[in-house]
């Protein structure tokens, strides 16, 4: 099976340079689409190929890339930034690539870049990946140096500035306007949407911000074609995902996989299932701010719609493993501390409703446990649920919260104090 | 007061963008990078190199999980506490960090070495538990991988 986004990737951990890359068929995507396609040519083959943001939402790409003004009278500059601030709990999927074979992405965001006319890009990559970031930053200064960056690219014309940005570790940062805020220096909190950033983002001007694997599948696309990517998927999305499972399993690992390929299939035949004296409970599917899915779910596909009309998110793609000796209770309230500690505050429900949910949890493991606080529990993820916050952290951290108290209710009753001398 | 060098660097940052604040974020890094912290006075310079008032620097440098607005020992010991290290045994090595260095998080030894900070995921979640001592990342720790860690700082020359 065709794996583009890892295929190439070298055994040792080690990267691939500037001459590896291209010896793979690196660059052959930007040289043919600078010689013979128009940005509205590549628009169309990013969106024939159905592919769909990577870190999380699930957006349709081309659509994305569609809301950008253009012509003569767009505003400019018109920036492309890429998400590199991979902080989602459960998630290691965008430090393979970035460690691995960061020409990938490059080339992807001059293609994106590109097809939107952006003529300034930014990586903006978390502050502990200092392994990534030493080798971007030997691959932008080969792709200067080829011509591949900087202006006029290989004699088309078109030219476009590329940085990275080293960010200072705030889960926030993820979130796509507070990511722009971030870029600006400020701190990253929310934007209220709208305008959307395709159309006044980054300093004010037309912004695009895509997930690293996202970008990383553009190249391929073009190389060999929107037929050959939905080809590669099991799902009516196309290509391959970088699926991973940590927990107590045999083998945690990440794998690039068709989309679509199911639970099962990744827990079992990947990670090669549960560790000897450990049962399966239940997994995130995407990382913390997906719902649970348990045993029933097994069989389920890991694409977009599959995993929605099973009452969960794909995600990140990245499951987190629930055994039978981990304390459900416990693992929720870490994750709501997570939330809680990451929230940016500029929201009334989620920077007290997140506190407060965690102070819940952490009664009811500390033998505080009260009558009504499963039912308290229950308010808050409505409190916070989506549309009542600026943001998506809130929505998301209710989620494995709202679905732990339907799969493991008697998990967290056990935990009720009924005893009247207690209240 | 700033090296030259360092000035030069946030100079170097904030050409990259179309506005100076922009590069408030690397500027604070660089001057960590050589003070270990950020003072106010530090701040207050930062600032003003990037047109900015030192209020509204610090309202960014406070936000940050990494930027340190108070000393921090010679080398930070950063433990990932998010949940798939949580599940892999994070309350063991949090319990066998704090009893081998006699600190608690946020504290620093009394020798001065190091600092013991909680920290969000760090992105290698399938080799939990993990934790960063300074730019170092180091996988699948248990009591004795940690001892034998943290005897390296103590010891660099393997003395």
């Amino acid at each position: 099976m065709d794996k583009p986004l890892t295929g190439d990737l070298l055994p040792d951990g080690s990267v691939l340079d500037l001459a590896a890359y291209e010896r793979v068929g690196g660059y052959e995507a930007l040289r043919k689409v600078l010689k013979e396609m128009t940005p509205a040519d590549v628009l169309k083959e990013v969106t024939d190929s159905r592919l769909r943001g990577r870190g999380g939402a699930g957006f349709p790409t081309g659509q994305k890339w569609s809301f950008v003004p253009m012509g003569d009278n767009a505003p400019t500059p018109k920036y492309l930034v890429a998400n590199a601030d991979e902080m989602e709990p459960g998630t290691f999927k965008d430090r393979l690539i970035l460690e691995g074979n960061p020409h990938l992405l490059i080339e992807g965001m001059i293609l994106s870049a590109y097809t939107i006319q952006a003529t300034q890009g930014y990586i903006f990559l978390r502050w502990a990946y200092k392994l990534a970031a030493e080798r971007i930053t030997r691959a932008l200064a080969e792709a200067y140096d080829k011509g591949y960056l900087g202006k006029n690219i290989l004699g088309s014309g078109y030219s476009f500035e590329l940085h990275l940005h080293t960010s200072a570790g705030r889960y926030m940062c993820g979130e796509e306007t507070g990511l722009l805020n971030a870029l600006e220096g400020k701190r990253a909190n929310p934007r209220a949407k709208p305008p959307f950033p395709q159309v006044s983002g980054l300093f004010g001007k037309p912004t695009i911000v895509q997930n690293v694997e996202t970008l990383c599948n553009v190249a391929p696309i073009l190389r060999n074609g929107a037929q050959w990517y939905l080809g590669l998927s099991r799902s009516e999305d196309g290509g391959t995902k970088l699926y991973g499972v940590s927990g107590k399993v045999r083998r945690p690992g990440v794998w690039e996989l068709p989309l679509g390929t199911t639970i099962r299939e990744i827990l079992e035949r990947r990670a090669r299932g549960m560790r000897e004296g450990y049962k399966f409970r239940g997994l995130l599917p995407g990382g913390a701010s997906t719902d649970f899915l348990v045993e029933d779910h097994l069989d389920v596909k890991m694409d977009y719609g599959s995993v929605q009309a099973a009452g969960s998110r794909l995600g990140t793609g990245l499951m987190v493993v629930l055994d039978d000796q981990t304390s459900v209770v416990g693992m929720v309230l870490n994750l709501e501390r997570f939330f809680a500690q990451e929230s940016c505050g500029w929201c009334t429900p989620c920077r007290d409703g997140l506190p407060w949910t965690a102070r819940i949890l952490q009664g009811l493991l500390e033998g505080r446990g009260r009558p009504g606080d499963l039912e308290r529990l229950e308010m808050q993820t409505r409190m916070m649920g989506p549309g009542n916050t600026f943001c998506a952290l809130a929505p998301g951290a209710m989620e494995p919260l709202q679905s732990a108290l339907k799969y493991f209710r008697e998990d967290f009753e056990k935990l009720i104090n009924t005893r009247s001398d207690a209240a | 007061m700033l090296t030259q060098d360092e000035r030069n660097r946030i100079r170097a940052e904030a050409a990259h963008y179309d506005h100076p604040q922009a590069a408030c974020v690397e500027a604070l890094k660089i001057v960590q990078e050589h003070h270990r912290w950020v003072s106010d006075e530090h701040l207050k310079e930062i600032a003003a190199l990037l047109d900015m008032s030192p209020e509204a620097l610090d309202s960014v440098a406070t936000f940050y999980n990494l930027i340190f607005r108070k000393p921090v020992g010679e080398n930070v010991i950063l433990l990932c506490d998010s949940v798939s290290c949580w599940i892999m045994g994070y309350e063991g090595i949090r319990a066998h960090l704090k009893e081998h260095l006699g600190v608690e998080l946020g504290e620093t030894t009394s020798d001065g070495k190091f600092t013991l900070l909680p920290m969000a995921c760090l992105g290698t979640c399938d080799r939990g538990p993990a934790m960063m001592v300074g730019n170092e990342l180091y996988r699948n720790l248990d009591n004795d991988k940690v001892d034998e860690i943290l005897a390296r700082y103590r010891h660099p020359s393997g003395a």
